[in-house]
């Protein structure tokens, strides 16, 4: 795009809230009772970070990548496409990241929870917690439609959050899986704040919260890290 | 049909009148319209934009929502539809919404190519003929002078082999005016789109005379600056003198501005409501300012 500069973010948006908001009543009621399945697989992941077997973080990583990839193809490229052609990018970027938690933690095993009583681990069973049962509630709680609540393991939103309280929660900060759910927590936030959405700070918060304690994190020795 | 001594002395003055502004072309119940000057062809002065507005996907209430507001255009008389494959699904629901409303053969069809592949400017217009289900379309522009040189020469092709009536090419945003002059001085094109509106007037300076010069149709996108110009003033009163030249609120208000230029042949407001469609192939009607009036508008909303 020549002289990008001489565009106002707003016209960059190809398409008026209203229809970004039917998006996900159409896309609901199309997967129906998917929903339930994503739900399943949140309580697991919730479940077991909290306890379970030694190689619970390989089975939670495998969850999120199936996840991730569920968005990749159901949202991006079935529904959001049709009306933004950046979506494809973003289809990629997804199943980017469905493959990296796929490889570094189901099968290389670097996504590990022994120490679930750190206050870091709490927060971020709290912030997927959030993502899993708060979230998705946002809209209608702004007036928007019940039928197009944004879920856990098929909208991106509440998806990008609760992973990044999976990865705060988890032994280790694994920067290389934080990237793409960062950045997507900025383009969210960008897209609904020219949207002049009610939560469009909402992303940008939970990715600058997930940075700062997972850096705090990363700098304190695990065996200095609070428990309470 | 005998007409009686005062039709007869009402059509003679309606004949005078339209000598005098030759460029306008008039009928009754009708907006107004411009004469094409590379073709002298009467095109209704207010058409329609598609940005954003029928980029609805496949929602089908919001497709069905679309054809509503296409149905009143052409009820109104409206008959330039703009379309660009940079506006994401809005070329197909066009295509739906004129299967759906009967529309295809009255349709002023006008959409753009944009691609950086110079050599793959047939493909797209090909898919692009697809999806609105005509069979050519009227103009075809270069979107934003993505390619130009190669597409503006196949364009010219598709014209010659009589695939297409009229070529064209476009900018938004008051960008690039230097080189698309360059390209209205070097080349035979039958339009021109670019932004024009109260607030963004740099086309004044060359960019519209030059055109009226050469003979170019100019199409003003952005009359509205999408909605940033009603939103900014609706809260302000509207001049009391204002329903001297027919406008009733702000829209028109603005509309009218855009429309009176005497270079603008068609300005494409876009809308998602069926009344404001009406309300701007109401704002296509008698009386439209004068040069003076226009300056009074701009002086009016400098003040505001």
């Amino acid at each position: 795009m020549s002289e990008w500069w001489a565009y106002h973010p707003s016209d960059l948006l190809m398409f008026a809230p209203q229809t970004y908001y039917r998006l996900f009543e159409l896309y609901n009621a199309s997967l129906w009772p998917a929903q339930i399945l994503t739900l399943a697989a949140g309580v697991a992941i919730a479940t077991l970070m909290v306890g379970g077997p030694r190689w619970r973080g390989r089975l939670i990583a495998a969850l999120l990548a199936f996840v991730w990839l569920l968005v990749a193809l159901g949202y991006f490229m079935d529904r959001y496409a049709a009306i933004n052609l950046a979506a494809p990018y973003f289809a990629w970027g997804f199943f980017l990241q469905a493959v990296l938690l796929a490889v570094v933690g189901s099968i290389r095993g670097h996504i590990t929870f022994h120490g679930g009583k750190t206050r870091t681990a709490k927060t971020g069973l709290a912030v997927f917690v959030f993502a899993l049962l708060v979230q998705p509630f946002m809209g209608p709680l702004f007036g928007r439609a019940w039928s197009g609540v944004e879920l856990f393991g098929l909208a991106p939103d509440p998806t990008v959050v609760g992973t990044l309280g999976v990865l705060l929660a988890a032994d280790r900060i694994r920067w290389e899986l934080l990237v793409i759910p960062v950045l997507w927590c900025a383009i969210s936030g960008a897209t609904l704040w020219i949207m002049e959405s009610p939560e469009a700070l909402l992303m940008p918060l939970a990715g600058l919260l997930i940075l700062l304690l997972g850096a705090s994190k990363s700098l304190t020795p695990q065996e200095f890290q609070r428990r309470d | 049909m005998q007409l009686s001594r005062r039709q007869l002395m009402g059509s003679l003055a309606l004949a005078s009148l339209t000598a005098l502004v030759p460029q306008i072309a008039r009928a009754q119940d009708a907006p107004l319209a411009k004469r094409i000057p590379s073709s002298g062809e009467a095109l209704p002065i207010v058409g329609l934009g598609s940005w954003i507005t029928f980029n609805v996907g496949d929602d089908p209430v919001a497709r069905d929502s679309s054809a509503e507001v296409m149905k009143a255009f052409f009820d109104g008389g409206g008959r330039m539809i703009d379309s660009s494959p940079m506006y994401g699904s809005a070329q197909g629901v066009i295509g739906y919404c004129l299967q759906k409303t009967g529309n295809a053969a009255s349709v002023f069809s006008t959409d753009k190519v944009w691609i950086a592949n110079g050599d793959g400017g047939p493909e797209q217009i090909e898919q692009t003929r697809l999806l609105w289900g005509i069979d050519r379309f009227d103009l075809l522009q270069v979107h934003n002078l993505v390619a130009w040189e190669a597409h503006l020469n196949a364009l010219k092709a598709m014209k010659s082999e009589g695939k297409l009536r009229y070529v064209g090419i476009t900018t938004s945003h008051g960008r690039r005016h230097g080189e698309l002059e360059k390209i209205m001085r070097n080349h035979d094109l039958d339009f021109v789109q670019l932004t024009y509106n109260i607030a963004d007037r740099e086309a004044e300076d060359r960019l519209l005379p030059l055109a009226q010069e050469r003979g170019i149709a100019v199409i003003a996108n952005r009359p509205f600056r999408r909605k940033e110009l009603i939103h900014r003033f609706e809260d302000q009163k509207l001049p009391d003198w204002a329903e001297e030249i027919g406008a009733a609120n702000w829209a028109q208000f603005l509309l009218k501005f855009v429309i009176s230029h005497p270079a603008i042949t068609c300005a494409i407001p876009a809308t998602t409501q069926v009344d404001h469609v009406r309300e701007n192939l109401r704002s296509a009607r008698d009386p439209l300012p004068d040069e003076k009036t226009r300056q009074r508008m701009v002086a009016y909303i400098r003040e505001l």
